[in-house]
């Protein structure tokens, strides 16, 4: 049973038909699904929801496929956990993680958009799905297509961290490196899927794709017994993840499943690719592309295709942006790590970062609910805190050598 | 000698279906001029109303996007390579 009634123009509502198409033909807008909202309001309720296996497709009615889902069916519903130690240390009442450093298959919440991408890409009859990432994605396109047993060409950086290009090649894709920034890959690949009929999740896909990272909005809700807290900070590279978020949001509400949302949206970004939260400070409308240099390369897109929509959830919302530096980067990382049990990777850091950032400028008071999105794993960019986090103690297996060397009264 | 430009496929209706056309400009301002010459209405499609480049439009001149040159007045020679692609999503 299909819930879409077909493509619409965000920027001039232009109607398009379901197809693997994603810029509009007049104002070259982007393509969005265009939901019959009456027609979900009476199949989807919160019984409904709670009556169903704990993952992703728990939303079907929200997310745009026509037929039964066949990919991602164990991705999704993520934890929700209170960060009490972590809340005690940034001075804070109720703040919680939405934890995707655990999804399910490849430790990140591109799970989610690749789950629904592919189940569309087979609708749509495509034997061959490509995407152009910077690693997290590349992931889970290449082992979700070898389940699917679909053929996958996948487009990184060269200079990509070794943890995603192993938990890529680990899947057997075509695995092409491409000698530049993410932006120059992007670019490349719009003009490789101009010539081939392949599925790229990321470009013609999209429309369907981008809806995935709705899932993690609807979870926050549901997983927080159906409301929706009064911040999420959310970490921003081609800036579509927090603009989905904010859409699953207001679906909720428009659906009648959470009450009121006066939730407020942060954008966070690395200092060295921060061409959304500058836009926000600067109160811009325009996005100026940058050369990124950060660390953070899974947030490293320079020229962000949604960085318009992110700005305007922010100033929508009510909140706000920040960027943060290497250093504090990978300060918030072994802060999460050491509060909360939890290795996530740089982009991690830089949402955490953001969110100390906030609540130390006072944007974000002490006693509201906080969510910070923990969107991908540690274990993956391993480069950016090797060197910052001391080294093992080497002893000899003899008692003396242990008492001689291991410090045993800790001050921690 | 001409500056040939790679045309995205929702333009391509308007170049009678081809994916490369090559032009005569001094800049991407008069690019977009002499390609609405040759294919008229493509200049509405690429600029708004004010007659700038539309915000989801990407220009590159050899590779490189034009925001990071002189945007619309990025000099062009004969031999240039300019793609013209719309906005595209990431991660």
């Amino acid at each position: 049973m299909s819930y879409v009634k077909g493509l619409k123009c965000r920027e001039c509502g232009r109607p398009y038909p379901k197809q693997p198409i994603y810029v509009c033909e007049y104002c070259f807008g982007p393509l969005e699904v265009d939901y019959d909202y009456d027609k979900i309001k009476k199949d989807l309720t919160k019984e409904a929801i709670e009556s169903r296996p704990q993952n992703l497709w728990r939303y079907r009615e929200l997310l745009p496929i026509d037929g039964e889902p066949t990919d991602g069916l164990h991705s999704g519903f993520t934890p929700l956990l209170r960060a009490k130690n972590l809340g005690k240390a940034l001075g804070v009442k109720e703040l919680y993680i939405k934890d995707d450093s655990v999804s399910h298959p490849t430790f990140s919440f591109k799970d989610r958009v690749v789950a629904v991408a592919l189940s569309k890409a087979k609708e749509f009859g495509f034997d061959t799905v490509a995407c152009a990432s910077t690693g997290n994605l590349a992931n889970s396109v290449s082992a979700q297509a070898a389940v699917a047993n679909l053929k996958r060409y996948i487009f990184i950086p060269a200079d990509l961290e070794l943890g995603k290009v192993i938990g890529t090649l680990i899947y057997n894709p075509v695995l092409v490196a491409v000698e530049g920034n993410y932006d120059q890959v992007n670019r490349l690949c719009s003009e490789v899927a101009l010539k081939y009929k392949w599925a790229f999740v990321n470009i013609n896909i999209r429309p369907f794709y981008a809806e995935g990272s709705k899932t993690y909005g609807y979870e926050i809700a549901e997983q927080l017994g159906w409301r929706a807290p009064k911040h999420i900070i959310t970490p921003c590279a081609g800036g579509s993840l927090i603009t989905k978020i904010w859409k699953g949001i207001k679906e909720f509400h428009k659906l009648g499943l959470i009450d009121k949302v006066n939730t407020r949206m942060y954008a966070a970004q690395a200092t060295g690719c921060s061409p959304i939260s500058t836009a926000v400070k600067e109160d811009s409308d325009i996005i100026k592309p940058v050369k990124p240099k950060t660390i953070a390369k899974s947030l490293a897109i320079g020229n962000p295709a949604d960085g318009v929509y992110a700005v305007g959830v922010t100033k929508e919302s009510g909140g706000w942006a920040e960027d943060v530096s290497d250093d504090e980067i990978v300060e918030a990382i072994k802060l999460l790590a050491t509060t909360e049990g939890i290795f996530t990777e740089t982009a991690g850091g830089v949402t955490l970062g953001v969110t100390k950032k906030l609540i130390k400028q006072g944007r974000i008071p002490k006693d509201e609910s906080i969510v910070v999105c923990i969107t991908g794993n540690g274990l993956k960019t391993q480069e950016a805190v090797s060197e910052r986090i001391g080294k093992p103690i080497k002893i000899k297996p003899n008692l003396a050598s242990f008492e001689e060397n291991v410090p045993r009264s800790l001050k921690r | 000698m001409s500056i040939k430009v790679r045309i995205p496929t929702p333009l391509q209706k308007l170049t009678e279906g081809k994916a490369e056309v090559e032009v005569e400009a001094k800049d991407v301002r008069g690019l977009i001029e002499d390609l609405d010459k040759n294919f008229p209405g493509i200049k509405d499609r690429l600029c708004d109303d004010k007659g700038r480049i539309r915000r989801f439009i990407n220009i590159y001149v050899n590779e490189e996007d034009v925001r990071f040159l002189q945007q619309d007045s990025t000099p062009l020679i004969d031999g240039d390579e300019v793609s013209i692609i719309p906005a595209i999503a990431g991660g």
